[in-house]
């Protein structure tokens, strides 16, 4: 119970990209297309599954302050806590490095179309991000590490799939010209994160049994909001 | 003969309008909205920013001729680390409260993507004082935009600037509450962050028709 509440609270309530920011630069430079955006996705998915429990670990045997007692009673009052940020990004970047000479492996095709984006995995805020908060939220084990690690790369995945699809529609639609890229996207996270809003009373309000109802009343809403979008963008064009 | 020379001060200038960082060159956005709800958390933040930056700048551009370019993501990582550990510690020692709201996103300045592509664009391949004024240049084009969303939140939002009530107090019905103005509590939500800064771009390139992009 207690994995499947921190997965959709991590998937749809703390989103990464819209209730916490995390991640933004890459959301913004690579969702120009579906493929690419499932690429980075999946990718940052992977990495957050292998380092958030990995500095879990080391958060709970070395840096936490008395995490040092295994080592013996004189040990005790070491407080590491300062050094977390310094052994956090060393355990990223050398995770990122790694999938970098997997993927190449691998998948060559994937590796061309991510170009410079890889290594820029490890400067993703959404993977420190992953390791700082399960720092201060206080995960309690291995297993909901792991599990807030794979759920926040999916709400992650999720919300860059989703820019993409819509970023790709929006071509066709007239944007007026000074909001046209940029702009314009930052706008629409804004509404897809104020739609995203709605999730919030999904584990507080009502029974277990309803829980799957709220949400796709939420996917409805944000679906209705997208298509009344296109709408108004199309009876412009008419108007035009 | 003037301390800055005219390129130098482009250098600054430059990134303070058509060449933002968080507008133009699309970088350093996470934390620019995460903490923007307050105008103190903003300025706090530029200003951690601008020390990391500037120095951070100049520790790359003394070592790029010994940092070997297959490690050097690792190297400029672990330099930001320790920069940042110090805005940290010292934010801890003296602003307690204030270390609190920023949470984890001190630690975030790590990833603040204008650092490590300054890093890679501009000391990579300059010497130490031009790279100390793009860092700064940099973080103060950051910290604008920071503090005008930061200014236009919590006025709208709470009514207040700096903790001070400018516009009246709303439970005692004084300044503008007295006419019946309502704070829009909504603006101290985070998806309004982006729509403040959406906005903000349509301005600047409303007004710089240069800058507009290709959809």
């Amino acid at each position: 119970m207690e994995h499947l509440e921190l997965f959709f609270k991590s998937v749809f309530i703390d989103n990464m990209v819209f209730a916490t920011f995390l991640g933004m630069c890459s959301y913004l430079a690579v969702s120009k297309k579906v493929t690419t955006a499932v690429g980075l996705g999946v990718a940052v998915i992977f990495v957050l599954a292998i380092t958030v429990p990995l500095n879990w670990l080391l958060d709970q045997y070395l840096l936490q302050p008395g995490a040092l007692k295994w080592l013996g009673k004189e040990y005790i009052d070491y407080d590491l806590s300062f050094l977390s940020f310094i052994m956090f990004i060393a355990t990223i970047a050398t995770m990122v490095q790694l999938v970098e000479i997997i993927v190449e492996k691998f998948s060559p095709s994937l590796y061309n179309s991510l170009g410079i984006f890889l290594p820029l995995i490890a400067v993703n805020c959404a993977i420190l991000g992953g390791s700082l908060f399960m720092q201060s939220r206080e995960i309690a084990s291995l297993g909901l590490a792991f599990n807030y690690g794979i759920s926040s790369g999916i709400g992650w995945f999720l919300a860059i799939l989703a820019i993409a699809a819509i970023r790709e529609k929006i071509r066709y639609s007239s944007v007026p010209p000074a909001l046209r890229g940029l702009g314009i996207t930052f706008i629409i996270t804004g509404l897809m994160g104020i739609g995203f809003l709605s999730f919030g009373g999904m584990l507080t309000g009502g029974d277990e049994e309803e829980k799957p109802a709220t949400k796709t009343e939420a996917v409805i809403k944000k679906e209705d909001l997208k298509e009344d979008k296109k709408e108004i963008a199309k009876n412009t064009k008419t108007i035009q | 003969m003037a301390l800055l020379s005219k390129k130098d001060t482009k250098l600054i200038t430059d990134p303070l309008t058509d060449n933002n960082p968080i507008t133009i060159q699309v970088l350093g956005i996470c934390s620019a909205l995460a903490i923007t709800a307050e105008l103190k958390a903003s300025i706090v933040m530029s200003i951690a920013v601008i020390f990391v930056m500037g120095f951070g700048n100049v520790v790359i551009s003394l070592m790029r001729n010994v940092i070997p370019s297959k490690i050097r993501i690792i190297v400029q990582l672990i330099v930001v680390a320790s920069l940042v550990i110090i805005v940290d510690q010292v934010l801890k020692a003296f602003a307690y409260p204030l270390s609190k709201t920023l949470g984890a996103f001190v630690g975030l300045i790590i990833t603040n993507c204008i650092i490590m592509g300054r890093f890679e664009a501009f000391a990579l391949a300059n010497k130490p004082w031009r790279s100390f004024l793009d860092g700064i240049g940099n973080a103060l084009g950051y910290g604008v935009i920071l503090i005008i969303v930061g200014f236009f939140r919590e006025l709208l939002g709470a009514g207040t600037l700096l903790g001070y009530q400018v516009l009246g107090d709303p439970i005692t019905k004084t300044g503008l509450y007295a006419i019946g103005y309502e704070n829009n509590g909504f603006m101290l939500l985070s998806p309004m962050a982006l729509i403040v800064v959406g906005l903000i771009i349509w301005v600047q390139r409303s007004r710089n028709p240069a800058l507009v992009e290709e959809n």
